[in-house]
């Protein structure tokens, strides 16, 4: 399509003005460590199951650390001295601590122990870099469907039931199936363990339902030959753990938002912001879409006039992403199509936002959201909102396409709520496949002013959010009309001032960019 | 019609009864007076073949529908196939027969509102708001609480006579009762949007029990809305009122201050 006028320079200073922002925030917070990002740690070398109470190792494990006094030097180096010391693997050490039969200690020698758990983490970072290269050739190998990839969703509670509904959905054309989470795991501090038959509103993120649902998505893509990505969310009080877990069993999106957490689960503003930065960096090198929670706050504040608070938050997540290593084709930003449906030329403002976001991120996988708000019993007329969706985000170009149910008001999807959404995005998008190249926007336009307007904005709200700081603006309120306090919310008490010889292998081999 | 004995029985009953109103019997409606069309859509679990085909016309007879019509089938793969179905329901309904259970109260406006608190209670009413237990979804508790509101309607947060109080999402029914406590509430307003398998009925019967076991049940107004609420339903799981969709901060604050000045009249 031909492109709207939007002024250069403009969109370079608020992507400027964003990325001082997020760097402010990021240097603040390289103070810190928290539990879960130490747990990831554990986790990565090695250490996994639950204890007698099905408390996760890596929390008993991390937990001692922490009442030993050893957590602000690093997980990483007490755990490979000990290793090293008795020969033990990391998982034996955690069984030992957890069994009360071992009591760790600060290393002797502190240089032979950051060399040891460097090894390593080295060895881990081989496995994960050995999954993302599966997945490049087996893309290679089977395929992969053409974009916009439709995102379909399975939220049965029960990992079994999840994967006969996930296999049906890939054969009727879905590209990408996300496991929506039990409701209430985004607070819990730990990873549930093990295969699971019963959530709420959805299914629990664990290691073992995330291998039972890889298995089946990789067996139905060489059935139907397209490589189906799986998706999880890496959110709420273990994001790191998630991202973990997931980079091991070779999951290929995450939801991944830098504030999400902070704004709609009230976790803490520092523990969100330190653990997303770990999260996002596991991610990165392993290849992992991440998916942002933009659309969200159109569910709470009005799509038509917070469109630019949607825009700015992008803004803001991309350089989040940046700092974590991510590379653009891994920012699947969100936003939403949620903009009244009785408000006049509503379509209007549809797509000159999804066109303004694809203009202002060229290469980014852009994640676009039906519409949930404005849903109503009336599934005729659902079934018209989201073709009017549909055909948004193809003339736009998006990239990660979720689709939109007509019963999105009325229950968790069924069977068939699914198959006719695909069938009308596929409709959609065969019958108008190359429209976007042939239509053109009209100069200074009703579209074309509407993008002006809210790229505008953006860049106003930025210079205001940098001028008192990100933690500040959210205090205000700015995104999705939900204020949250620096001290306030969950988790804080999981975040720890890191001691000078503080030391985690990670960053450096997963930030060093040789992948 | 096969239905004329019990006609005649409840023409009976009616004259025995002088104010019963007259009988009201209706049936679905296609474009002739009683032809009793309907449609509907279903899956069957079985590939599609003529037996499923069979199979779907034979479930739509069970239901009461005759001269059934698979006018649409498809196989869905993995075992699944979809149907959809025209036919004529031959059940009817008497309307005159049917009670409705709503909330009996006058709906004011804002300002009509914000005046009768003032008046009634001589201070502000405290309401406290949640999505209780495993519900994430705030879309519901935000329309009515939130200053802004929906579809123009202003939010409980914009009335000057009420204190609202929004708790968000997956509030535990024990940290809202600590807070109905501390904030002397006298109103609680759960919202209940996303439902599975039925959950919503066991949180919002948790949280009632709860309100009873700390003996505070009689002391506060408890409501609960959500796509899937009806008046009758909240009544039977002991709520006061009941909210579904289409239902505005002005419907609530109407009830809440009807229902307190009622519990206050002495």
């Amino acid at each position: 399509m031909s492109h709207l006028q939007l002024d250069q320079a403009q969109i370079d200073r608020a992507r400027e003005s964003a990325r001082r922002i997020a760097r402010q925030v990021f240097e603040e917070m390289s103070q810190f460590t928290t539990t879960t990002v130490e747990r990831a740690t554990v986790r990565l070398l090695g250490v996994d199951g639950v204890d007698e109470n099905q408390v996760p190792l890596p929390n008993r494990l991390v937990s001692h650390l922490q009442a030993q006094g050893l957590l602000q030097h690093g997980a990483a180096p007490v755990l490979a001295a000990a290793m090293q010391a008795t020969g033990q693997t990391a998982q034996q050490i955690a069984q030992a601590v957890a069994a009360g039969t071992l009591t760790l200690t600060k290393p002797h020698d502190t240089t032979a122990a950051v060399a040891a758990a460097e090894a390593l983490a080295r060895s881990m970072c081989e496995r994960i870099a050995s999954q993302r290269s599966y997945r490049d050739e087996q893309i290679k190998a089977v395929g992969e469907g053409p974009t916009p990839w439709l995102y379909l969703i399975v939220a049965t509670g029960n990992i079994y039931e999840d994967v006969a509904q996930a296999r049906a959905a890939a054969e009727q054309g879905a590209d990408i199936i996300a496991v929506i989470r039990s409701t209430g795991q985004s607070l819990l501090d730990y990873v549930p363990y093990g295969a699971t038959t019963e959530g709420f509103g959805g299914t629990y993120a664990t290691q073992e339902n995330f291998r039972l649902m890889r298995a089946a998505l990789d067996e139905v893509g060489a059935k139907v030959k397209r490589y189906i990505r799986l998706t999880n969310y890496c959110s709420g009080l273990c994001m790191p753990e998630i991202a973990a877990m997931g980079a091991m069993e070779r999951l290929d999106m995450m939801l991944n938002d830098s504030m999400y957490g902070i704004i709609f689960r009230d976790i803490n503003m520092k523990r969100t912001f330190i653990d997303q930065f770990f999260s996002r960096m596991v991610n990165a090198y392993a290849g992992i879409i991440i998916n942002t929670g933009e659309d969200n706050y159109l569910t709470t504040a009005d799509a038509f006039e917070a469109a630019h608070t949607v825009l700015a938050s992008q803004l803001i997540n991309e350089q989040f992403a940046y700092i974590s290593g991510l590379k653009p084709e891994q920012m699947g930003l969100g936003h939403a199509f949620e903009i009244h449906p009785e408000l006049e030329n509503g379509f209007l403002w549809e797509l000159a936002h999804a066109q303004l976001v694809r203009q202002v991120f060229p290469d980014a996988a852009l994640k676009y959201m039906p519409p949930t708000k404005h849903m109503t019993g009336n599934i005729f007329k659902g079934q018209v909102q989201d073709t009017l969706f549909n055909i948004v985000s193809t003339v736009t170009q998006q990239n990660i396409h979720l689709l939109g149910m007509m019963t999105e008001a009325i229950h968790t999807p069924f069977i068939q709520d699914r198959f006719l959404a695909i069938q009308n995005a596929k409709y959609v998008f065969g019958t108008m496949k190359d429209l976007h190249s042939e239509i053109e926007f009209k100069s200074g336009g009703l579209i074309e002013t509407r993008a002006q307007t809210v790229l505008a904005e953006t860049e106003s709200i930025l210079a205001e959010i940098e001028g008192m700081g990100l933690p500040a603006a959210i205090s205000k309120g700015t995104f999705a009309e939900i204020s949250r306090t620096p001290t306030g919310g969950k988790g804080l008490d999981g975040v720890i001032t890191k001691a000078a010889d503080y030391y985690n292998p990670f960053p450096q081999l997963m930030l060093s960019g040789d992948q | 019609m096969s239905e004329t004995a019990t006609n005649d029985t409840t023409t009976a009953a009616a004259n025995a009864n002088t104010e019963r109103p007259p009988e009201q019997w209706v049936k679905a409606y296609g474009d002739t007076l009683n032809d009793g069309r309907v449609q509907m859509s279903f899956t069957l679990p079985v590939p599609l073949d003529e037996l499923s085909k069979e199979g779907a016309k034979q479930l739509a007879l069970s239901m009461g529908l005759e001269e059934p019509a698979v006018v649409h089938a498809e196989d869905m793969g993995q075992g699944f196939s979809f149907f959809i179905v025209y036919g004529q329901c031959k059940h009817r309904v008497d309307l005159s027969r049917l009670k409705i259970s709503k909330p009996e109260f006058e709906v004011l406006d804002k300002d009509g509102i914000n005046a009768l608190i003032a008046k009634k209670m001589k201070r502000r009413m405290v309401v406290v708001g949640a999505c209780i237990e495993t519900d994430a979804h705030t879309v519901g508790i935000d329309a009515i609480m939130n200053m802004k509101g929906f579809n123009g309607h202003k939010g409980l947060e914009s009335y000057h006579e009420i204190r609202a109080i929004n708790m968000g999402a997956q509030v535990d029914s024990e940290d809202l009762v600590a807070r109905v406590i501390e904030e002397k509430a006298d109103v609680i307003l759960v919202s209940q949007i996303v439902t599975q398998k039925n959950i919503h009925l066991d949180n919002l019967t948790k949280l009632s029990d709860l309100l009873e076991a700390e003996g505070l049940r009689d002391k506060v107004i408890l409501v609960v809305g959500g796509p899937r609420i009806s008046h009758e339903l909240a009544k039977e799981l002991g709520y006061d009122a009941g909210f579904g969709t289409k239902s505005y901060a002005e419907d609530v604050a109407s009830f809440a201050i009807h229902e307190w000045s009622k519990r206050h009249a002495a």
